[in-house]
């Protein structure tokens, strides 16, 4: 009977998390077949964008990595750039703090695997009330977890003899997309808009500064110093609200 | 490379990927009160963060030569005015896809 609730209840979290992951099968499926291809390209096996998938899953990290593995070895550098294009992903931790707490044993997927994707829609769906919060989001890490490494693997096998039936420039856009509706959902849910303006000011500022390389790490230092320096007034606000 | 030097290269990209996945909740654990500072930053950063994510994406957007960034602009265009209409999230992103694969394939 207990076993029986339990297995229910995942089936309602799959149910509910995957019309959300559509869009990123889209916008994975596209982008992890052309990491596989890539990859493929420079001579490696599909075990390479396989396991990596499975491993790192930052897709933006995989693709510099293509380029790594065929330049000089330097392991500390490697590192230092990894740290450094993946520094956001301190910004989704510290937002998850709360949401994160009492999924048990589900908490070390969903940190391992909260990729910007994820990050944006664990964040922002409406759950349902009657689906648990750690099963729904373990589900959206998984399927979008699949799509990645299902894409990069098959693109890795094909390499460049995948059939170019359909003209799929373009479809890149997808993930623009995304992230403007969820932008979007944010900004209609939030009462004041100061660190969504500041965060749309400050990070095109930067990329116009820095160029579209070396942005990240300024926009984040900008974003913290800006938001730290507001924060007297976001919170004395955020105290007379309620 | 060697396979070994291959192996450790993607050690140091997991490693280097978990610290930034893994630090603030080995900083924060649950079952400690987080600092108010911490707390307040958890508040607020999403709005800037998902502005961020929109800007990255759009970051080899370039306004001074090709296209000049025309087919995005409609494109963003359409995203937000479909969401404001229905709010419906599929809808608004295939809306703005179809509509951006059609401009660059097609017109520009």
């Amino acid at each position: 009977m207990l076993q029986e609730k339990k297995t229910s209840s995942w089936t309602a979290a799959l149910r509910a998390a995957f019309p959300y992951t559509i869009p990123i099968f889209a916008g994975f499926w596209f982008l992890s077949l052309t990491y596989g291809v890539s990859m493929s390209a420079a001579g490696f096996s599909f075990l390479y964008p396989m396991f990596m998938s499975m491993t790192i899953f930052a897709g933006s990290m995989e693709f510099v990595a293509v380029n790594l593995l065929q330049g000089a070895f330097d392991p500390i550098q490697t590192l230092l750039l990894t740290l450094m294009i993946n520094a956001r992903h301190l910004f989704y931790g510290i937002s998850m703090l709360d949401k994160f707490r009492g999924t048990g044993w589900k908490k070390f997927y969903l940190i391992f695997g909260m990729c910007d994707e994820s990050f944006s829609i664990n964040y922002t769906a409406d759950i349902p009330p009657e689906v648990d919060p750690g099963q729904f989001m373990f589900c959206v890490n998984l399927l979008n977890q699949l799509y990645w490494v299902s894409g990069s693997t098959i693109g890795g096998i094909l390499g460049s003899f995948i059939v170019r039936g359909v003209n799929t420039q373009g479809l890149e856009f997808v993930m623009t997309a995304m992230f403007t509706v969820i932008f979007l959902e944010q900004w209609l849910k939030e009462k004041r808009h100061v660190s969504a303006l500041l965060g749309l000011g400050l990070s095109t500022a930067c990329l116009v500064l820095f160029g579209p390389d070396n942005f990240i790490i300024p926009s984040m230092i900008a974003i913290l110093g800006a938001l730290t320096l507001a924060r007297g007034r976001l919170e004395v606000k955020e105290v007379a609200c309620q | 490379m060697t396979l070994r030097q291959e192996i450790i290269t993607i050690a140091m990209v997991v490693l280097g990927t978990m610290i930034t996945r893994f630090l603030p909740f080995l900083l924060f654990p649950a079952g400690k009160p987080t600092p108010k500072y911490i707390q307040y930053l958890g508040q607020v950063l999403p709005g800037a963060v998902f502005a961020l994510l929109v800007v990255y994406s759009l970051k080899s957007v370039n306004l001074l030569t090709g296209s000049h960034g025309i087919p995005e602009l409609i494109s963003l265009c359409l995203v937000v005015g479909l969401h404001l209409w229905k709010r419906q999230m599929l809808l608004s992103i295939a809306g703005g896809t179809i509509c951006y694969m059609l401009l660059v394939q097609l017109v520009f």
